[in-house]
C-alpha cells in the first residue's frame, strides 16, 4: 500500500548513510539539525497555511472574499504581513522590565516548539515515541502560561497586566477540562504513548469507537481548546471593544510576530491531538469488519488523511471566532468550573466504567 | 383634557399666574418663587400629573430670561409648558426641578453651560460641554467672539 | 464660586480606580467620553463628558434663514437624516399653514421608514460587534449598503440627504424606485430571520444582554427617556401614534411595548420594530398617489411671532424642535430635544453596580449618537 510505504525508509536510509558518512556524535548532531530544521519548516509553512485559511475563511463567511490582491487569490498575504511585520520597530516601554519583557515572546514561541515533539504525521514519521506522549503534550503547553503573564507583568501597563490576569486564569482553568477529555480516551485505549493510541484506532476511530463518553469528550475538548487558545468566543483577554487590550499590547514588530506565531503553532498543536486522539491520526477511515472498503480507504496516503483531519478542526476552531460574541470573565469561568469540569469528571468515570465492561467496539 | 379645558383648569388653580397660548400648548407663566411648588403640584395632582418632562431650554430675550418647560402627561397625553421669567442677568438663579423630573439634571447642565443661568440644589452643576475655561456664556444674545463665521 | 467640570477625580484615591472611556475608542458610538470610578470590576459612578463634536447649531440657527439652518439638521443625527429634515419641514408647514400634496406625503413616510431600517441595521450590526461577534456587522451592511443606494439615485446623496423640504420634497422619485424597493423587502424578509437565528437565539448573546442594565418604567418616565429605550420599558410614546403627522394616521403598524426594561429586551423591540416598518413599506409603495412632489412656498419663509414646537419620530426617540419666532427671516431661539440627550441621562443610573463588559452590553443597546446629544 502506498499508505504503509515510505518514510519508515527513508528515515532508516538517512540514518545510515549519516553514520557511514560522518563519526556517530556528528551524525548525531547532523540528525538533531535535520530534524530542527524540518520542524521549524513544517511550522513555518503551516503557519502560513493558516493566516491565509483564516482570512479566507473569515472573508467567505462574511459575504466578502477576503485577501485578492496580493498574488494568485491572495496567496502571498501572509509573506506580505510577515515582512511587515520583519521591518517594524521593536520597541521597549519606558518603565518596562527590559530582560523579561524581552524574554517573554520566547518562552511562548519556545513552549510551543516543543510540544511538537511526540506527534506522529505519517507511519514511521515520528518525531520521539515517548511512551507518555499525549502527557508530554498537556505538560509542556502549560508552561505557556508562565510567558503571558511574563509579558502582561513587564509591559509596565495597567491594562495589559489586566489583560494578561484574566488570560492566565482563563487557560489555567480550561487545562483541566482539555485535559480530562483527553484521558478518557485514554482510559478506553489503555496507553499513553501517541504510537499506540494511533495503532488502536485501526479498526475505528475513537470517536466512533467510544460512542457515547468519546463523543462528549470530543465536544468538551474542542471547547477547552479554544479556551486555551484565548480565541472567540473565550478572547476576553485580548478583546478591542473592551478596556483591556490584551497582554501583547506593547509589543511591536518581530516580538509580536512571535507572540501571533505562536497562538498559531498552539493553534495547531491543539488540532493535531485531537486528530490524533479522538480522529484517528493518520489511520484512514476503517469500520471493522468490511476489509474491502478498508483497503480502498488505504489507498489515500496516510499524511492526507492526518492533515485533513487536523484542517477540519482547524476549521472548526476557525468557525467559532466568526460566529459567536464573546463570553463576559465571570461567565466564561463559570463555565468552566461549574460545567465543564464535572461533567468531564464523570465522563472519566463512564468511560472507565465502559472499558471495564467492555462495552466500546 | 383638551388644550381648553386644561387652559380653564389652570385658570382655576393658579389664579395669580399669567396663562397664555401658542398655537400647541397652552402655557403657564409663573414667578420663579414659586416655581418648585407649582411644578411639584402640576405632577403631582391627579387630574393632571404631567410625570414627563421632554424639553427644558432657555431663551434670551435682551432684557429677561426665560426658562421654559415642556411637561407631557403619560396617563393623559396633555401637554403643557411652564415659564419662569426673571430680570437678573448677572445672577440669574433659579430652582433646580431635578427634584421633581430627573431628566432635568442634564438639561439643567447644558443651560448652565451655554447661558449662565445656575440652578439651586442641582445634584451636580458643571460646565458639561464647553471646558472649564470657555469664556462667556455663548448662547446669550450679548455673547462676543472675534472668530465670527456668520455676521 | 468656582464649579468643577469634574466631581471624580482624577487621582486613584485608595480602593477605586478611575478610568477613561474614550473619547477615541475601538468599538466607538461617537466622541463620548466617560469618566467612570471603578471597584475592581465594578462600576461604583459614571459622569459624561460631552462636548467633543458640539457645533453651535443652535447658535448658527440663530443667524441662519429657516430653510438654511434645515441643512444643518441632518447633521444632528445622520443616522435619521430625514426624520430631522422632516421635523424642520414640518414645524415650517404649519406656521405658514401650508397644505403638503399626498404624494409628497407619501414618499417622505416612504424614505422615513426606509430610513429606519437603515439605522436599525447599523445598529444591529454594531451591537454584535461589540459584543465579540464580528460577521453581523458585514450582513447588516448588505442591506443598508441596497438602502443607501436607493437614496443615493432619488435623494442624490447616501448620509445627510436634505431631501425632505418645506412643502414636500426635494425631487420627484427615481423610475427605478418601486422596483428597487420592492425587491429590496422581498430580500430582507427572508435575511431578517438569517439575523434571528445568528445574534437573536446565541445563547452567549443571550446571557450577555438578559437582566442587564434594567430600566423601571418610573425611571425611564422621570428621565424623559423615549424610543425604543423607554418602550422597552413599558413606556407608551411613540409619537407616530400619539401626534401622527404625514400620513401615519392612516397605516396599520403596531407600537412595540415590553416590558422587562434590560438590554435584551431593547434589542428585541428593535428587532420588532424592523419589521413593522417593513409592514409600512408594504402598504405604501403600492400606492403612491399622483400628483405634485412640492408645494409652492416662498423664496424667503418668515414665521409669524410667536412659539412652535413639532415633534417626530426618529429611529432612537422623539425629536422636537422648538422655535421661537419674531417675525424675522431668522428664529430667534431654535432648541432642538434630542432623544439622545435624555437617553443618556439613563446610562448613569442604568450602569452602576454592572461590570465593565456590561457597560459595553448596555452601550450597544442604548444605541446613542454623540453628534445628537452634543449638537
Amino acid at each position: 500500500m502506498i499508505s504503509m510505504i515510505g518514510f519508515k525508509e527513508i528515515t532508516v536510509w538517512i540514518d545510515q548513510t549519516l553514520n557511514g558518512m560522518l563519526s556517530p556524535g556528528l551524525a548525531l548532531t547532523s540528525e538533531l539539525l535535520i530534524i530542527g530544521l524540518s520542524m521549524i519548516m513544517l511550522v513555518v509553512l503551516m503557519a502560513v497555511a493558516m493566516i491565509y485559511m483564516e482570512r479566507k475563511v473569515a472573508g467567505f463567511m462574511q459575504l466578502r472574499l477576503g485577501p485578492m490582491r496580493v498574488g494568485l487569490w491572495g496567496s502571498m498575504q501572509a509573506f506580505a504581513d510577515v515582512l511587515k511585520l520583519l521591518l517594524k520597530e521593536c520597541l521597549t516601554p519606558n518603565g518596562a522590565d527590559k530582560m523579561l519583557f524581552s524574554l517573554a515572546p520566547f518562552i511562548v514561541l519556545v513552549v510551543s516548539f516543543l510540544a511538537l515533539a511526540p506527534f506522529s504525521f505519517a507511519p514511521g514519521l515520528q518525531l520521539w515515541d515517548l511512551n507518555i506522549g499525549v502527557l508530554y503534550v498537556s505538560a509542556v503547553s502549560s508552561i505557556g502560561v508562565i510567558g503571558i503573564l511574563m509579558a502582561g507583568w513587564s509591559s509596565n501597563n495597567k491594562y495589559s497586566l489586566l489583560g494578561a490576569m484574566r488570560s492566565g486564569a482563563q487557560i489555567v482553568s480550561y487545562e483541566l477540562s482539555a485535559g480530562l477529555s483527553i484521558i478518557a480516551i485514554v482510559i478506553m485505549c489503555g496507553s499513553l504513548s501517541i504510537h499506540d493510541i494511533i495503532l488502536s484506532q485501526a479498526d475505528g476511530w475513537w470517536i466512533f469507537k467510544g460512542h457515547l463518553p468519546a463523543m462528549f469528550a470530543f465536544v468538551v475538548f474542542v471547547i477547552a481548546s479554544t479556551a486555551e487558545l484565548n480565541r472567540a468566543p473565550f478572547d476576553l483577554a485580548e478583546a478591542e471593544q473592551e478596556l483591556t487590550a490584551g497582554f501583547h499590547t506593547e509589543y511591536s514588530g518581530m516580538q509580536f510576530a512571535m507572540f501571533f506565531l505562536a497562538e498559531y503553532t498552539n493553534m495547531f498543536i491543539v488540532s493535531m491531538i485531537g486528530a490524533t486522539v479522538f480522529l484517528g491520526g493518520w489511520m484512514p477511515f476503517h469500520i471493522y469488519g468490511f476489509e474491502d472498503f478498508n483497503n480502498i480507504m488505504g489507498y489515500i496516503p496516510s499524511f492526507v488523511w492526518f492533515f485533513g483531519k487536523t484542517f477540519f478542526i482547524l476549521f472548526l476552531i476557525m468557525w467559532f471566532r466568526w460566529t459567536f460574541p464573546r463570553m463576559r470573565i465571570d461567565q466564561l469561568l463559570k463555565l468552566e468550573w461549574k460545567y465543564l469540569l464535572p461533567l468531564s469528571i464523570i465522563n472519566i468515570v463512564v468511560a472507565a466504567f465502559i472499558t471495564i465492561m467492555g462495552w466500546h467496539f | 383634557m383638551s388644550k381648553e379645558e386644561l387652559k380653564a383648569y389652570l385658570e382655576l388653580t393658579f389664579p395669580t399666574c399669567k396663562i397664555e397660548e401658542t398655537i400647541d400648548f397652552p402655557v403657564l407663566i409663573v414667578e420663579k418663587e414659586q416655581l418648585f411648588a407649582t411644578a411639584f403640584q402640576l405632577k403631582e395632582t391627579p387630574a393632571t400629573q404631567f410625570d414627563f418632562l421632554f424639553c427644558q431650554t432657555a431663551v434670551d430675550y435682551t432684557t429677561r430670561f426665560e426658562v421654559v418647560y415642556h411637561l407631557t402627561s403619560t396617563t393623559y397625553r396633555h401637554d403643557l409648558v411652564l415659564k419662569v421669567r426673571f430680570d437678573d442677568r448677572d445672577h440669574a438663579e433659579v430652582e433646580s426641578v431635578y427634584n421633581i423630573w430627573k431628566a432635568a439634571e442634564l438639561y439643567e447642565n447644558e443651560i448652565f453651560d451655554l447661558f449662565g443661568i445656575r440652578f439651586l440644589n442641582h445634584p451636580n452643576l458643571r460646565r458639561i460641554m464647553l471646558g472649564n475655561d470657555w469664556p462667556g456664556y455663548p448662547l446669550r444674545k450679548d455673547y462676543t467672539d472675534e472668530n465670527i463665521l456668520i455676521p | 464660586m468656582e464649579i468643577p467640570t469634574q466631581l471624580i477625580p482624577l487621582e486613584d484615591t485608595p480602593g477605586e480606580f478611575v478610568i477613561n472611556v474614550g473619547p477615541q475608542h475601538p468599538s466607538t458610538h461617537g466622541v463620548l467620553h466617560l469618566r467612570i470610578k471603578l471597584d475592581g470590576e465594578q462600576i461604583l459612578d459614571i459622569e459624561p463628558h460631552l462636548g467633543y463634536i458640539h457645533r453651535g447649531i443652535e447658535k448658527i440657527s440663530e443667524s441662519l434663514q429657516y430653510k438654511q439652518s434645515i441643512y444643518l439638521t441632518s447633521r444632528m443625527d445622520y443616522l435619521s437624516a430625514h426624520m430631522n429634515n422632516q421635523a424642520c419641514s414640518l414645524l415650517i408647514e404649519k406656521g405658514l399653514q401650508i397644505e403638503v400634496p399626498e404624494r409628497a406625503k407619501t414618499i417622505r413616510l416612504l424614505m422615513i421608514e426606509l430610513q429606519r431600517l437603515a439605522s436599525h441595521q447599523l445598529w444591529w450590526g454594531s451591537a454584535g460587534l461589540d459584543m465579540g461577534a464580528v460577521s453581523p456587522f458585514f450582513f447588516a451592511f448588505r442591506e443598508r449598503e441596497q438602502i443607501l443606494e436607493i437614496f443615493e439615485e432619488t435623494c442624490g446623496t447616501r448620509l445627510t440627504m436634505n431631501y425632505i423640504t418645506p412643502g414636500g420634497v426635494m425631487n420627484d422619485l427615481h423610475p427605478t424606485f418601486v422596483k428597487a424597493v420592492k425587491d429590496l423587502i422581498k430580500q430582507f424578509k427572508v435575511n431578517i430571520h438569517e439575523y434571528d437565528k445568528l445574534l437573536t437565539g446565541n445563547i452567549i448573546f443571550q446571557k450577555r444582554t438578559q437582566d442587564v442594565g434594567v430600566l423601571s418604567k418610573e425611571l425611564a418616565i422621570s428621565l424623559g427617556c423615549t424610543g425604543p429605550v423607554a418602550r422597552a420599558s413599558g413606556v407608551t410614546c411613540d409619537v407616530r401614534k400619539l401626534h401622527p403627522y404625514d400620513g401615519y394616521e392612516k397605516l396599520d403598524f403596531k407600537e412595540i411595548i415590553m416590558h422587562k426594561g434590560d438590554s435584551y429586551t431593547r434589542y428585541l423591540v428593535r428587532i420588532a420594530e424592523m419589521k413593522q416598518s417593513m409592514h409600512i413599506i408594504d402598504q405604501l409603495i403600492d400606492n403612491i398617489p399622483e400628483g405634485d412632489y412640492r408645494a409652492k412656498i416662498k423664496g424667503i419663509i418668515r414665521l409669524p411671532e410667536g412659539e412652535y414646537y413639532q415633534r417626530v419620530e426618529t429611529a432612537r426617540g422623539e425629536l422636537g424642535v422648538y422655535v421661537v419666532s419674531n417675525g424675522n427671516k431668522t428664529p430667534y431661539r431654535m432648541k432642538y430635544r434630542t432623544p439622545n440627550f435624555s437617553n443618556l441621562g439613563a446610562l448613569q443610573y442604568i450602569a452602576k453596580g454592572s461590570k465593565i463588559g456590561d457597560l459595553v452590553a448596555i452601550m450597544a443597546t442604548l444605541d446613542l449618537i454623540i453628534p445628537d446629544i452634543d449638537r
